[in-house]
């Protein structure tokens, strides 16, 4: 028998020692360089924990579930290690693994080391918090540590405090998660007045018991409540201002696995708190999840912050997840439990996808910030000749989010694909249209992010370095270069053995609907294919196989043809001008300039350019060029709101008077209404 | 086995030395239509001989990068030839990879060959990899959804599943929709193969090219790869037209009738591209923003062809 709970209580027990250590750490005047080392290897053994307990469910079927009671009602703190929390603890605990071992180098180069301990403290409370929330099952404790890991990021986003923009930054993401835990809460409410009980194993198909009116608010109140942590567009705006200001670590965490939490709320309700939904409810993720998808990577395309260019990316990522489940979910509408499994798996396997490359992207970003503390990409260049470990990894993340083969982002689009491609043939007339059309569409997203990360890429690492701090980059420490390796051979490994990693998805699918798909899904030698090898099949590790032996060709074409070719180096072509310098090259700007053209519509770019010159306006002496880009969000539906909170706020000042006696008089009142309200209930 | 083995040698000679064959064809014929004599037919041969044997130069700026993607480019290109049936319904490798993977394999070499643009320093590489993923990015929903049109129709993104299935009924292409899918396919081909109007081959120091503007850098053996790699790349997009849309000949399994089914390929092959040079000679060059209206037209083509494959 699998040790599930003592492993998972042993790792819990690690991330609260490692707390204890940082507040302990925090409290003493001066901290020795050890003990941050020592706490983060201290959240890497709580990390290995988990990983051992979650892949004790999903691979040993040692499923688990015990109940403390608390002595309050409602309330009790019960865990359940059921695989859907499993498979969220094992994206978790891989990131967090990989994470705690960037810190070893980390922490003392970054804005954490003021107050290494209370960095470690926050930074474990977010692991144990996360940890919790995956495994909760009872709706009030899931929303306390819900509320817990909030707060833990909030203080994180804001670590760095002295900068104005962090502060901003976690101020928008307090008040969206706040908005957020509003909706989650009555949603859940709801729920469970249709179960007569908080436990999530009571809210099981809970959903079907409410009035249809009833059930459907409540789906949207949860949807758009997870949606809010995930990072939906509309509900995307705090995502780009808080992800680039928090310390590089931290960013790999939000963007890898917090706003993965949404997703795990989601797939929790969608697949198992309701049975059935109807057709608009699967209708409404798929459309949120192209549009999110969409608008992400083409407001990633025009950042040139190569962080907040990520953080971009994420929403463009959970757009594609949502692509997935809202298929799924339309296909359980109309009765295809195959291919809702397929759709399903889809989303989920992107999920951990993206957690992995898109900490290995963050942590890469980390360490280009670590080595020029800039986050501008137009004054890098040239890294890969300095920081050449640091480019290959971020290199093989780019081609993972980019969907490229034989990584492991091609291979969940391509199940998200099939997914979409066989929702044409199993659904009526009309609703079918929706699946090519997203096709299409996640076509146009997938290329347009290889476009964004050519740029990412090409403009940080390649050619000359723009200014002197690019310039001047080092490597960056190894305890950080072999953290970002182990991610980068995840992309490999999920990537090539896509197929052995498969059978993980049969516990959940089979929860969800009563099939396990893993057998349909996978072929002799490594294959994935779209439910039979008939209907559609791609293999990663032959394609990997086959690329490496074609090197051949090229090769033997070259050594057997070519003479034995002089080959040297010369200067690049500079149009017969004295040189060619930083200044010559391509910025990220004019690399998306015709995608700000072609989609002008969306973005209304604004430019200005101011020429100072004495003889002739011919011969410039000097010219100042701004260009920005619409925030359309920002500007036609946050800040309309935000003048209508200001003025109801106005109008309620009359209310507070500042007198002691009126606020116990309302305190009062407020009591009298309560008590007959629960009289006559 | 061993006739696996030697289905895949014989489709990796086909792609690999017919397709330069199709490039000369092309700028021949478009030589004559432009009362040009030309250089004849074999002239890409030629040019990727003297280029395999001549030294190359490496410009200061550039990382391991730059070398690599002439090698990625290749094979990328040509494994993306395995996988769809040239000569015979069957392709070698085409339960390794459907069209989907036709399409990302292709876009593989171009993320690299745009890397490689952006590596040189010059403006003049950023300028067309900026351009080609651009263009490459608004091409692509319509190439997708042409070829979920015919997946569809197929039950199959295995392009041999698919290509035997259109075999079975040969008189498809009269259908309205087939034609659609096949004009929005067209365009696409256009678009990625960097013909006139989109970009223009034939161009090196104009501000309007692409494709020559990234790999303006690249000399001796790398651009010999290059240059084979984009005749290669022509020759997948074209017998993915020609072997979908027009399945006559092809045969089943690789027998005696192969040879003639290698004549009619090369002889579809040709009337494709006899097709793409008369749209090439009779129409200018457009700006770079027309384009996306192009490829918007190519969007509407296959959508319509979806609908009327499927909605009636």
């Amino acid at each position: 028998m699998w040790p599930t709970r003592e492993l998972f209580t042993a790792g819990l027990l690690a991330y609260a020692l490692a707390m204890a250590g940082g507040l302990a750490g925090h409290a003493s005047k001066r901290t020795a360089a050890w003990i941050p080392r020592l706490l983060c290897l201290l959240s890497l053994a709580g990390a290995l924990l988990e990983f051992g307990a979650s892949a004790g469910v999903l691979f040993g079927g040692a499923e688990s579930h015990w109940v403390l009671s608390s002595g309050v009602p409602y309330l009790s703190y019960s865990v359940r290690l059921d695989p859907l929390a499993s498979f969220f603890g094992l994206a978790l605990s891989l990131l967090a693994a990989s994470v705690s071992i960037y810190s070893l180098g980390y922490i003392a180069h970054s804005a954490a080391r003021r107050s290494p301990g209370l960095f470690c403290f926050f930074l474990n409370l977010l692991l144990l918090s996360l940890t919790l929330v995956f495994t909760a099952s009872n709706v009030l404790f899931f929303l306390i540590v819900w509320e817990l890991m909030a707060v833990a990021a909030y203080f994180l986003i804001v670590f760095d405090h002295e900068s104005g923009e962090a502060r901003k930054g976690g101020l928008l993401y307090f008040l969206m998660s706040r908005g957020g835990t509003g909706m989650l809460l009555v949603g859940f409410l709801l729920l469970a007045t249709a179960a007569g009980s908080l436990e999530f194993s009571a809210l099981h198909d809970a959903g079907q018991q409410l009035s249809p009116a009833l059930g459907a608010t409540a789906f949207l109140l949860l949807f758009l409540g997870f949606g809010a942590k995930a990072g939906i567009i509309p509900l995307h705006i705090w995502l780009p201002a808080a992800h680039p200001v928090a310390p590089s670590n931290i960013s790999a965490l939000m963007s890898g696995i917090v706003i993965k939490a949404g997703i795990y709320g989601m797939a929790r309700v969608f697949f198992d708190f309701y049975g059935t939904l109807s057709v608009w409810a699967g209708m409404t993720v798929l459309v949120i999840g192209v549009v999110s998808a969409l608008l992400g990577v083409l407001y990633a395309l025009m950042e040139h912050d190569l962080k907040r260019l990520l953080a971009y990316h994420s929403i463009e990522n959970i757009g594609i997840i949502l692509m997935g489940f809202g298929s799924a979910l339309l296909f359980r509408s109309f009765g295809h439990p195959q291919l809702a499994a397929l759709a399903l798996i889809a989303g989920l396997f992107h999920t951990l996808n993206h957690a992995v490359f898109k900490c290995l992207l963050f942590l890469g970003a980390g360490g280009v910030l670590h080595a020029t503390h800039t986050r501008n990409m137009e004054e890098l260049g040239g890294l890969i000749r300095r920081m050449p470990s640091t480019a290959l990894y971020f290199l093989i993340g780019a081609i993972a989010i980019s969907g490229l083969p034989p990584l492991n982002g091609f291979v969940s689009e391509w199940f998200t694909y099939q997914a979409l491609l066989a929702g044409f043939g199993a659904t009526p007339t009309l609703t079918r249209l929706a699946f090519p059309v997203a096709g299409a569409l996640l076509a146009l997203t997938a290329a347009l992010a290889a476009a964004c990360f050519v740029k990412a890429f090409g403009i940080t690492f390649l050619a000359l370095p723009r200014s002197e701090a690019a310039e001047r980059a080092r490597e960056v420490p190894v305890s950080m270069r072999s953290a970002m390796a182990i991610l980068a051979v995840a992309c490999v490994v999920l990537g090539l053995g896509a197929a052995w990693f498969l059978p993980v998805f049969d516990p959940i699918t089979t929860r969800a609907f009563g099939i396990a798909a893993s057998k349909d899904l996978a072929a002799n030698g490594l294959i994935l294919t779209a439910g039979s090898l008939r209907s559609g099949s791609v293999s990663p590790a032959m394609i990997a196989a086959l690329l490496i032996g074609l090197g051949a060709v090229p090769l033997l074409l070259l050594v057997l043809w070519g003479r034995k070719s002089s080959r040297t180096t010369g200067p690049a072509w500079d149009c017969g001008l004295p040189g060619l310098t930083s200044q010559n090259e391509f910025t990220a700007t004019a690399f998306s300039k015709p995608l700000r053209m072609i989609f002008g519509a969306l973005f209304r770019p604004r430019r200005e350019i101011q020429a100072e010159y004495e003889v002739s306006p011919y011969y410039p002496k000097a010219i100042h060029f701004e260009s920005e880009i619409e925030p359309t969000f920002e500007t036609h539906f946050y800040r309309p709101l935000q003048h209508g909170i200001l003025w109801v706020a106005t109008r309620m000042r009359r209310l507070q008077q500042g007198s002691i006696h009126l606020y116990l008089l309302y305190v009062f009142v407020t009591l009298i209404l309560l008590l007959l309200f629960g009289v006559r209930g | 086995m061993t006739e696996r083995a030697l289905a895949l040698l014989a489709q990796i000679a086909i792609v690999l030395f017919l397709s330069p064959l199709i490039t000369g064809f092309s700028r021949t014929l478009k030589a004559r239509l432009q009362m040009r004599r030309g250089a004849g037919i074999l002239q890409p041969y030629w040019d990727i001989h003297k280029l395999l044997r001549k030294g190359m130069v490496i410009p200061e700026t550039a990382s391991w990068i730059f070398s690599a993607t002439p090698y990625v480019l290749f094979v990328t290109t040509l494994l993306a030839g395995l996988l769809i049936p040239t000569v015979s319904a069957q392709a070698p490798l085409s339960l390794y990879g459907g069209v989907l993977a036709v399409v990302y394999l292709l876009a593989l070499g171009r993320f690299f060959l745009a890397l490689g643009g952006l590596d040189t320093g010059s403006s003049f590489g950023g300028l067309g990899s900026s351009r080609e993923m651009t263009i490459s990015a608004i091409a692509e929903p319509a190439l997708m959804l042409a070829v979920f049109t015919v997946a569809l129709s197929a039950g199959s993104t295995n392009l041999s599943v698919v290509a035997q299935a259109s075999l079975g009924q040969s008189w498809r292409f009269l259908a309205p929709q087939q034609m659609l899918a096949f004009a929005a396919l067209f365009i696409v081909l256009i678009a990625e193969t960097g013909r006139i109007p989109v970009d223009n081959p034939a161009t090196h120091l104009e501000l309007t090219m692409i494709h020559e503007a990234m790999i303006l850098e690249y000399s001796g053996p790398y651009l010999a790869l290059i240059e084979w790699s984009a005749a290669m790349k022509q020759l997948v997009l074209m017998t993915l037209l020609v072997n979908v849309f027009f399945p006559f000949g092809l045969s089943i399994g690789w027998s005696m009738g192969t040879l003639l089914s290698l004549v009619l390929f090369g002889l579809k092959l040709l009337l494709l591209a006899a097709a793409v040079v008369l749209v090439e000679t009779t129409n200018a060059k457009m700006r770079l923003f027309r384009v996306p209206e192009l490829l918007a037209v190519a969007f509407v083509l296959s959508a319509t062809a979806l609908i009327s494959t499927f909605l009636f």
